[in-house]
């Protein structure tokens, strides 16, 4: 495909064109999330990100993820989001900006970083894809597999910090 | 097929974004969702160099590690917001810039 200036761009196969409109998607709900002035506005603009990313993780042939990222994600931690701006009451518009007085350099830190990784993803020979995916449950069987043989200890871990956290959690947020 | 290029920069671009509004915003849980986003762009990036690393159908340490994360996000979750709501109660405010009674 001929761009004007003679920039020559490769014609996107199908699945490239879809995964750029989930992308452009995610992508500009993560910028909500930044930029919007309204504490609510940036919870939802949160959930769609959310979704977003379970979408790239469909097209990752990642199907176990993308189910436990709107499960856990959308489910859990945006309900947890929306209701701690509603008991918070917090929503702090026309008082002051939402941004703190180190935005100018935070701003810089965050583009330049962006600039970094952007030079970094491109400018390395990564390898294409690996060998298909045989979309079946034998994926994710293996993977449960492997989460009580190989990764046994992060597993254990993991479940005694989530029960802690949770038990600590309603400790802190109590009504004494 | 998509690039794993493509997976990686807007990886870079939800990193960059939460790192910001993690570094800029005046609000605890605007603070927080930065975080969400940071650790977000992690797990895609840990996905996509497993989906192309070599024998994805053998080696599940990145999908592994992904699912890992998502389960400590929630427990960072629910702590922080834990912190924030005891915080409210006690201060009336979440202005990070107003929290500062442990400055000398």
């Amino acid at each position: 495909m001929q761009l004007p200036l003679g920039v020559e761009v490769p014609i996107p196969t199908f699945e490239q064109f879809v995964f750029i409109q989930v992308a452009l998607l995610t992508a500009v709900a993560a910028l909500a999330v930044v930029m919007s002035r309204n504490l609510f506005h940036s919870a939802l603009a949160l959930t769609l990100t959310f979704f977003g990313v379970a979408g790239i993780y469909v097209f990752l042939e990642a199907e176990f993820l993308a189910v436990s990222q709107v499960l856990v994600y959308v489910g859990a931690i945006a309900m947890l989001i929306a209701f701690a701006i509603m008991l918070t009451r917090s929503m702090m518009y026309g008082r002051t900006s939402p941004l703190n007085n180190q935005w100018g350099k935070s701003s810089l830190f965050a583009l330049l970083f962006f600039m970094g990784l952007l030079a970094f993803a491109r400018a390395t020979p990564w390898p294409s894809a690996g060998e298909p995916v045989v979309a079946d449950e034998a994926l994710i069987a293996e993977l449960g597999r492997e989460f009580v043989t190989t990764y046994v200890v992060a597993f254990e871990v993991l479940g005694l910090l989530l029960l802690l956290a949770l038990v600590g959690a309603v400790m802190l947020a109590r009504d004494r | 097929m998509v690039p794993l290029s493509w997976y990686l920069m807007l990886a870079a671009f939800l990193f960059s974004c939460g790192l910001y509004g993690a570094l800029a915003r005046r609000n605890a849980i605007a603070m927080l969702m930065g975080i969400e986003l940071m650790l977000n762009a992690a797990n895609i990036n840990l996905v996509a160099f497993w989906r192309h690393g070599v024998g994805p159908m053998e080696d599940l340490t990145g999908q592994a590690f992904a699912v890992l994360i998502i389960g400590l996000a929630a427990a960072e979750a629910a702590v922080g917001l834990a912190l924030i709501i005891a915080v409210y109660r006690e201060r009336r405010t979440i202005d990070v810039d107003e929290l500062d009674i442990l400055s000398g």
